[in-house]
């Protein structure tokens, strides 16, 4: 088995438990931990498929910003009472039966196309780092969307303070 | 690098509407935190004047139609009439929220930022061309609704409405992101028109695009409320407050609509047979849904929820229809149920009065008796969401069954028109109620209607009236725009 | 000169076993070598030799929880920098003023929540208002029960 194989299944199985523990462990914190494992094993998968700055950008970004945040409302929210209740309502045998059937919808569907990409699509090779390439298409060719997140940045602090900010009167 | 991806001046104008309501949503949002604990009602007006620059910017805009940015965005006339339907949306929201903000002492700047960013949303959608675009649009759009469903943070009601619909809406968006990463594995490109030529060759797994399609429409037909997704409707436009909740029933449905249009008339055309008999079936479920429904509800928002939900569902019909004239029916009818809605739910503002006691239908009892102009106003919307003729609701059912029928969806078309008539019961109710009924005690104190109120009752009231005695106002620029300019 | 994905990532790959391991020999260590004594004293939490007394839930203030989502949104427009620092000096001063519009606009964002006071950690707060009506939260039968408590 080659280098890259043994990473590509240790990543994808990293990436699943933490998934699995994600949705299965009862302490929230817990949860939290193997959302972050869940995620590492995602970076993993972008390393190597070769998207570096999306590797670098999903450790800063989503586990060292996001989750972080999944632990402050833990937090400060006491999920003590939620650890002991039930985990799983009714309708827990149906939906397993639904995503199983989606799965295995899915698997089938992959198994017979073996190519995804058609070959009238000509796809230019990367020159340079990843970095670069990324950087040399957001701002030129996806200009219009960079800004545009801006904007989505700026809803989001207004509603942050709006809901969570200080009361004036 | 080549500097050819420098805009010219011509790009900068087709996007002037979204960059003049940025600029006006940000001074606004920065006055709102400079001026402290001063009057903000100023600030709605601004917001007024922004949202009126952005209208003439995007009218002007269409002068010289064309992609831009790199064929991000596309102005053609579909572009424009959705882009000045939300801009109006915009407009007649601010006209019925100010006098509510000021009872509830919730008056704030935040409040017209919110909904000016929420309208650049809705104008990306109109006019984007690339998926990646869409999605930006829906996401401001949407997180803006999310806030706003969930103003006034110390009513219950509206914090569970927020937290229920950024949970499913949130739960959607990634559907639809997921059915864009396959698309863009299947094809080499998020460029609709480039899609579109890929996908004619023919080459892609067929079973594949079609599972692409369906999460886009999974999370496409949650925001127009289409069944089996309309589960969150009910519950959110009931919740919120009821301004917020006439913004949420107009502007991001029509701007969805014009996405689910554009996306799947455009990049899906090659997989038509694929889509059309699950819009088919999507379609008859919603109106039966919402019109069964909505016969049970004792509460006016929740009554105009479910109407709301059998509206989207005869939209969904003329989409069905896949033909230029089926996207006319949805431009003509888009914009007749947004007059409306928004008049039905600005008479409901003025009803509930502060802390929205009272919004049963049965509130609404005698009320021909002490405040004849609301119950004119109301009238004439209820006849016009029925469907009476000489109303806008009217031409609009008739285009949609005309396109069902000319695209030979007969069944469909039948069991729209029975839909119709079932409907006619809880809006006569409403009536009913109104004329025949002795005032009880939620009459008794009842305020004036303030200006900008009555103004807001008045366009919309008015404006039904015109689309319904000259539907070509607005039915020539439909057709003439409905071939979505390829 | 490392040339293929494994040969460049080898130091990260070899870091990250070498964490894993030294984390897993210390507790392994501990758990295998150290005594097995448990009672309830030895349960309790640690408090600088003091007895504790009370839970450590102790009700926490929002402004946490408002200061690690506004450090989200301004760590997204950090990351943006990245590749526009890469790329900056092929692109000139097209880069520097679509960069400028960026930063301009979650400026505006910054100035906005510090007016607001979002930023003040020292501010006393005021308690919610009181509700001034009672309501179901929408109950699923149509005749809800409404206790109208008018305010003063």
């Amino acid at each position: 088995m080659s280098g890259d194989t043994f990473f590509f299944y240790a990543f994808s199985a990293l990436a699943l438990l933490g998934g699995l523990g994600t949705v299965l462990l009862r302490n929230a914190v817990h949860c939290a931990l193997a959302l972050m494992t869940s995620l590492l094993g995602v970076a993993g998968l972008y390393l190597l498929q070769g998207a570096e700055f999306l590797f670098a950008v999903q450790i800063v970004l989503y586990i060292g910003g996001i989750m972080v945040l999944f632990l402050f409302v833990i937090m400060l929210v006491n999920l003590d009472q939620a650890s002991k209740l039930q985990q799983f309502g009714r309708q827990t045998p149906i939906a397993l039966v639904v995503a199983l059937a989606a799965v295995a919808a899915i698997f089938s569907m992959l198994s017979k196309s073996a190519v995804l990409l058609p070959a009238s699509v000509s796809l230019t090779p990367l020159t340079g780092g990843n970095t670069e390439t990324v950087a040399n298409v957001l701002f030129t060719d996806y200009l219009l969307p960079f800004e545009l997140v801006s904007i989505l940045l700026l809803v989001a602090v207004v509603g942050s303070v709006m809901m969570a900010g200080k009361r004036t009167e | 690098m080549p500097a050819n991806f420098m805009p010219s001046a011509a790009e900068y104008f087709r996007f002037a509407p979204e960059i003049i309501l940025t600029i006006v949503g940000t001074l606004v949002m920065i006055l709102e935190a400079m001026t402290g604990d001063r009057d903000k009602s100023s600030l709605g007006y601004v917001s007024l004047l922004g949202l009126a620059a952005a209208m003439a910017a995007a009218v002007a805009a269409n002068n010289d139609p064309g992609l831009a940015f790199q064929s991000m965005i596309i102005v053609d006339g579909f572009a424009t009439f959705f882009r000045v339907l939300v801009l109006g949306v915009g407009m007649l929201t601010i006209l019925v929220s100010t006098n509510y903000l000021s009872e509830a002492k919730a008056n704030s700047g935040d409040f017209y930022a919110l909904i000016l960013f929420s309208v650049v949303g809705q104008s990306l959608m109109a006019c984007a061309n690339e998926l990646i675009m869409i999605f930006i649009g829906i996401e401001i759009s949407s997180i803006a609704s999310y806030i706003l469903a969930g103003y006034l943070r110390d009513d219950r009601r509206n914090n569970e409405s927020a937290l229920k619909y950024f949970l499913m809406g949130s739960f959607a968006t990634a559907f639809l992101l997921y059915g864009v990463a396959w698309i863009y594995g299947l094809t080499g490109s998020t460029n609709l028109g480039e899609i579109r030529t890929v996908l004619s060759h023919g080459t892609a797994p067929t079973a594949m695009v079609g599972i692409s399609a369906a999460l886009m429409l999974v999370g496409l037909a949650f925001k127009v409320s289409a069944a089996p997704f309309q589960v969150w409707a009910p519950d959110v436009y009931q919740g919120s407050s009821a301004p917020i909740s006439a913004f949420m029933s107009a502007g991001p449905k029509a701007a969805a609509f014009a996405v689910m249009v554009r996306v799947f008339y455009t990049s899906f055309d090659s997989i038509s047979n694929q889509w059309e008999p699950v819009f088919w079936i999507m379609s008859l479920a919603t109106m039966v849904i919402g019109n069964f429904a909505a016969l049970q509800q004792r509460n006016i928002k929740r009554m105009l929820a479910y109407s709301s939900i059998a509206h989207a569902g005869y939209v969904m019909v003329a989409v069905t229809s896949h033909s230029a004239v089926g996207t006319a029916a949805v431009m003509f009818y888009l914009a007749s149920y947004c007059l409306m809605n928004i008049g039905a739910f600005a008479v409901v503002t003025w009803m509930a009065r502060d802390g929205e006691k009272f919004v049963e239908v049965d509130d609404f009892s005698g009320l021909a008796q002490k405040q004849p102009f609301v119950t004119a106003i109301l009238t004439v919307l209820i006849l016009s969401l029925v469907g009476v003729p000489l109303t806008g609701g009217f031409f609009g059912k008739f285009l949609v069954f005309k396109a069902a029928i000319d695209s030979h969806l007969m069944w469909l078309a039948i069991l729209g028109l029975l839909n119709s008539a079932v409907a006619a019961y809880y809006y006569l109710r409403v009536l009913v109620v109104m004329y025949f009924r002795e005032p009880g005690a939620s009459t008794v104190n009842l305020p004036p209607v303030a200006g900008t109120l009555r103004v807001a009752m008045l366009v919309t009231t008015l404006g039904t009236i015109a689309l319904g005695i000259f539907p070509g106002l607005i039915l020539g620029f439909a057709t003439q725009s409905s071939t979505l300019g390829k | 000169m490392p040339t293929t994905l494994l040969e460049r990532y080898f130091p990260v790959v070899l870091q990250a076993i070498l964490a894993f391991a030294i984390g897993t020999l210390l507790i392994g260590a501990s758990a295998i070598l150290g005594k097995r004594v448990r009672n309830a004293v030895k349960n309790t939490a640690y408090e600088c030799g003091m007895t504790p007394y009370g839970t450590a839930k102790e009700r926490f203030s929002v402004k946490f929880y408002l200061v690690a989502m506004l450090f989200i949104l301004f760590d997204i427009e950090a990351i943006f920098l990245y590749p526009w620092a890469v790329v900056f000096r092929d692109l000139k001063m097209f880069a520097f003023f679509e960069m400028l519009v960026f930063v301009i606009l979650i400026l505006a964002g910054f100035f906005y929540i510090y007016k607001k006071g979002a930023l003040d950690w020292t501010a006393e707060e005021l308690k919610p208002v009181q509700h001034k009506i009672h309501v179901d939260l929408m109950p699923a039968d149509p005749v809800p029960s409404e206790k109208v408590t008018h305010a003063a």
